[in-house]
């Protein structure tokens, strides 16, 4: 297969970068997107030119690293992956593909399509975790969790805090990572005590970073590789009110 | 933390568009049941015993400075979110399929609502206004005859289109406003989402069409 591609290129954080074009030729369909990226910059190294620098890890889809925005949609048009999962026959051949990093005031553009998410991060850094000692395990009886919630909690901890619903967001909102983050532990027993601190604190911290307001427009959840639900931005929503009337 | 700060927060500024939302859309109510009156034709008389009861109960005038107030806090925060939203994206993307992923009215409420702000000070520069300035602060029974000015204001087919097009623009603001306000404020339930989109969906078609139909039948002649 044969692709044009415009792949946004930026020195560094001061650099104003700029979309820059290529040709690919002979891809197989069953690369997946990071493959064909890596084609590209074999082909760049060997010209000496400066390959593309982009982020990935697991190329499985559990990091979360492979951020990229292509051809306008967080991680490529296919439903509920990441762009390690995206293959190449999801494209018609001689297709022109947009290739940009997330574009948001907290995740500023290190290089190419490297962005700095430690904001999350930091919001994690600020309560997203339970501050007692789990010591040995427990006897599986001696706190018992409703399977309802238990599933609930999971699907919130499926979240591998990619930034791609900050990415499709026009608001450049956080809150589907945030509450996801909040749902996992408000939904267990440990996460009770620290329940109204944490909500307090990781959406303080959120608005922190500069991430938007969400006004409930649902790109996230359509983009989210791990199908997070906008349920839990409602859960969130009721924490937070509820934790910020009665804290003194 | 100060209650003030809740404002402040993210979270709290969409609550408070919520909540303002969900009071002005009982405004709407209201205002929609009230005017819906001229519809009986009959000279605009049951319309005007509840309007100009509308215009000299204290109660109801009370409430009207809560529902102005509420008026100014929504357009307020919602000038705020879109400022503090555009800043948050200060980057934008070369190519953008925002349609794979929502819907365009979802995203553009900010626009929606400066239209309709502009459509709520034409509207009331033509009833409301004038009829508290001629009411003044102690003449609360010298009210303007609105119904003879809905008569004679929508002859004129421009601000019959105007009209349309502010009940257009209310209907795709409401379509996404109502089932956004109860997510704001963490009302998300399973056993409960389909009715409240259902009601969101027919709330916005039925009471801005009433509206609608209010200049586009006095233009036509259908109401005298
Ligand atoms: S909520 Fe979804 S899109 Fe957002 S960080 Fe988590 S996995 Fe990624
Ligand atoms: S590289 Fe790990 S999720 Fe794609």
């Amino acid at each position: 297969m044969k692709f044009n591609l415009k792949v946004w290129r930026q020195k560094n954080a001061k650099d104003q970068g700029k979309l820059v074009d290529y040709t690919i030729d002979n891809i197989n369909a069953d690369m997946s997107f990071l493959e064909m990226v890596d084609v590209l910059n074999d082909e760049l190294v060997r010209k000496g030119e400066d390959p593309i620098a982009f982020d990935h890890d697991c190329r499985e889809g559990i990091c979360g690293m492979c951020s990229m925005y292509i051809s306008g949609r967080a991680h490529g048009p296919q439903h509920a992956a990441t762009t390690c999962q995206l293959y190449m026959r999801s494209f018609k051949d001689g297709d022109t593909i947009y290739v940009e990093p997330w574009r948001a005031k907290a995740f500023p553009v290190i290089k190419d399509l490297v962005t700095d998410r430690s904001a999350f991060d930091r919001i994690i850094a600020a309560g997203g975790f339970v501050s007692v000692n789990t010591g040995q395990a427990q006897d599986a009886n001696a706190l018992p969790v409703e399977k309802a919630d238990a599933e609930k909690a999971m699907d919130a901890a499926a979240c591998i805090g990619c930034g791609a619903c900050v990415a499709a967001c026009p608001n450049g909102a956080a809150m589907l990572f945030v509450s996801a983050k909040i749902s996992q532990l408000a939904l267990f027993p440990q996460g009770q005590p620290e329940r109204n601190t944490r909500a307090i604190n990781m959406v303080n911290q959120m608005d922190e970073e500069g991430f938007g307001n969400c006004t409930n427009i649902g790109a996230c959840e359509a983009e989210c590789p791990k199908e997070i639900k906008l349920t839990n931005i409602a859960r969130m929503n009721r924490d937070y009110l509820a934790a910020s009337l009665i804290s003194e | 933390m100060t209650n003030s700060a809740i404002f402040k927060s993210s979270v709290g500024k969409k609550a408070l568009m919520g909540v303002t939302g969900l009071f002005l859309i009982t405004f709407l109510v209201i205002h929609c049941s009230i005017n819906a009156m001229i519809f009986l034709n009959d000279g605009g008389e049951t319309f005007k015993k509840w309007g100009s009861f509308m215009g000299t109960n204290p109660i109801i005038r009370t409430m009207e400075i809560v529902l102005v107030a509420g008026f100014l806090v929504h357009i307020v925060d919602g000038l705020l979110l879109w400022k503090q939203n555009r800043d948050a994206r200060p980057v934008k993307y070369a190519m953008n399929s925002a349609n794979a992923n929502s819907t365009w009215y979802s995203r553009s409420m900010g626009l929606l609502g400066t239209l309709l702000l502009i459509f709520l000070v034409i509207h009331t520069a033509h009833f409301w206004i004038p009829n508290r300035m001629q009411q003044g602060l102690t003449h609360w029974h010298n009210e303007i005859d609105l119904y003879g000015k809905m008569l004679e204001v929508f002859q004129n087919p421009v601000i019959v289109a105007i009209y349309i097009f502010g009940c257009v623009s209310l209907f795709w603001h409401l379509l996404h406003g109502f089932k956004s306000a109860f997510q704001s404020l963490g009302l998300n339930h399973t056993k409960y989402n389909s009715a409240i989109g259902w009601a969101g969906t027919a709330f916005s078609i039925v009471v801005p069409a009433i509206f609608a139909l209010m200049p586009v039948s006095i233009y036509l002649g259908w109401i005298k």
